[in-house]
């Protein structure tokens, strides 16, 4: 691809997930703007660490397909590159493999040839080895040192990439960029800067950007947004025209998900806002000016990986009776002791835990609200084991405890809580922790992203 | 004009909570406008120390605590009671922990 002066790049933003969905009118009316480059972030680390841990997209794979094959149609036919940014979800190769197999079912079915640069971003054990040892895997406040135990239990790790790799896939002409583990401004940022823009307003675009039109109002993570960026400032437009930016939801949007929204840490820098201005240019425009981008001393790399600590179990119940109500937690106590009576060759091998919805269920320890009083209640009955079987074993006997667990006052004699289904008990399988959240130290910011190429149809 | 006491749900247009990465909660209070913000800050009324009484911690667990200007916002960052995902997590995105902040009065001058 070819590297032209422009005076202004054209982002056009289809939705806040690929997977998430968008309106053709307003992709379409986005397409008309001429974008130079359509890009979409694929993932997140917000449904938590199960997804990361055991290779499994968040999204569907239907609903993924629907969006991409618009996407790839449009950038194929226009000559827009395409770029895609954490693919299946969490961009270990397992998911990134998930999506390329979409990306080469759609080339089939609807006729696309395209030069597809693939970056990968999972990082191999030994190469983690080497940098823990050398003292290159720092923590990221407020969690602590990784240590090689943990390490060792990831089941697979990732990288967040920055610009870079993107810029080498731009420069080997890259039609197609379907990226593993990235920063999400990363993806939208990437070709602004290789055309020479400036790193702080591309990136501040990037990180509203990959959110979509959640940046609007009425906001919303399945719409289009268009990012406009000039040589001193960008500009954001929703596609849809029930929507509109203001300035306060493009400001709000720039503290959405961060610990302080003044300094935002990215692979490599730090995205300042302290000069930022955000002006309602009109009714639906908003203009941002002042972001700048400060390189850091050394490179970093965030990383980020999952362990197996068992399997789950749970059982979902309620109860109305008051006299019930008034005495779970003394119920529960009871319930807990005949359990672990009966199960004594078991202590230590699972975890029992009863959520109380109606009593701060939600919030635990953190709920102000110190003596509620519900008129009732949902139990979910959780246990989290070192098999399948033996959590199974746990929540079905801990079910029929509490279902005929005889208290003082008691007048309902046929049972104390209220199943809404049959079977009763559901197993949830795999339960997966975070145990590398950290950052890694790195000598060149494309060390641990290889970019391969595929030529796709023909 | 004399302070009163104000529900901070006629004040602000967005009250919020999300995960910043898997080991913070933060916490988004956006105003109406930028003259309530100003005399919510000037009043002092939201301090790290409320905040921390208000989610039952101790007050080193408030990571950061910022005047965001141009949103018109206050933004507060806690160290989330588990770690995302953990087993006994009760609100993997941490999405419902805004509700105490619902709770507050601000004392602003009579309009």
């Amino acid at each position: 691809m070819v590297r032209v002066i422009k005076d202004r790049i054209v982002v056009l933003s289809a939705t806040a997930i690929l997977g998430y969905g968008f309106p053709v009118e307003s992709f379409e009316e986005g397409l008309s703007r001429k974008p130079d480059v359509l890009a979409v972030d694929a993932g997140s680390t917000d449904p938590g660490p199960y997804y990361l841990g055991a290779g499994v997209s968040f999204t569907d794979r239907r609903a993924v397909k629907r969006d991409l094959a618009l996407i790839l149609k449009a950038g194929c036919s226009r000559k827009i590159p395409v770029i895609v940014g954490t693919a299946g979800g969490s961009g270990a190769d397992i998911h990134l493999e998930w999506c390329l197999e979409i990306v080469r079912e759609i080339a089939l079915e609807e006729g696309l040839r395209f030069k597809l640069a693939v970056i990968r971003a999972e990082i191999k054990k030994p190469l983690l080895r080497e940098k823990l040892a050398a003292g290159k895997i720092v923590p990221l406040s407020p969690g602590g040192q990784l240590d090689s135990e943990s390490l060792e239990a990831a089941t697979r790790v990732v990288g967040q990439m920055g610009i870079e790799p993107f810029i080498t896939a731009l420069q080997g002409g890259a039609e197609v960029i379907i990226a593993g583990r990235a920063y999400d401004p990363a993806v939208f940022a990437a070709y602004p800067i290789w055309q020479g823009f400036d790193p702080g307003l591309s990136l501040h675009m990037g990180k509203i950007l990959e959110c979509a039109s959640i940046a609007s109002l009425p906001g919303s993570g399945s719409d289009c947004m268009l990012g406009t960026l000039m040589a001193d400032r960008f500009e954001l437009e929703p596609l849809n025209p029930v929507r509109r930016c203001t300035t306060t939801s493009v400001a709000a949007h720039t503290l959405y998900e961060k610990t302080n929204p003044y300094t935002l840490p990215g692979p490599g820098g730090v995205l300042d806002l302290q000069q930022t201005t955000f002006e309602e240019i009109n009714e639906r425009v908003v203009r941002v000016k002042g972001s700048r981008f400060i390189p850091a001393r050394d490179y970093s790399i965030k990383i980020e990986g999952a362990r197996l600590v068992g399997y789950r179990t749970v059982s979902i119940a309620g109860a109305r009776d008051p006299v019930f109500i008034a005495k779970v937690r003394e119920i529960i106590n009871g319930v807990r002791e005949r359990v672990t009576d009966n199960f004594q060759e078991l202590t230590g091998k699972y975890k029992l835990l009863f959520r109380l919805y109606g009593l701060n269920g939600v919030m635990g320890e953190l709920e102000p609200i110190k003596k509620p009083q519900p008129h009732e209640l949902g139990i979910i009955i959780e246990t989290v084991a070192e098999t399948q079987e033996l959590a199974d074993t746990i929540c079905s006997f801990t079910r029929s405890t509490m279902l005929h667990y005889g208290f003082e006052g008691r007048l309902a004699t046929a049972g104390n809580l209220a199943f809404p289904y049959s079977p009763s008990d559901f197993k949830a399988g795999e339960v997966y922790q975070f145990a590398v959240h950290h950052l890694v130290l790195v000598d060149d910011p494309q060390e641990l992203f290889p970019v391969s190429w595929e030529l796709r149809g023909g | 004009m004399s302070a009163v006491n104000r529900p901070i749900r006629e004040l602000a247009d967005v009250i919020r909570s999300k995960n910043a990465g898997p080991h913070e909660l933060t916490l988004d209070i956006i105003f109406k406008t930028r003259e309530i913000f100003q005399q919510v800050i000037a009043s002092r009324a939201i301090t790290p120390q409320r905040i921390a009484a208000l989610y039952s911690m101790p007050p080193e667990k408030v990571i950061s605590f910022v005047e965001f200007a141009p949103a018109k916002a206050i933004k507060i960052t806690l160290v989330r009671p588990w770690i995302c995902g953990d087993v006994g997590d009760n609100d993997i995105y941490g999405a419902q922990q805004h509700a105490p902040l619902l709770m507050l009065e601000l004392p602003l001058s009579g309009e």
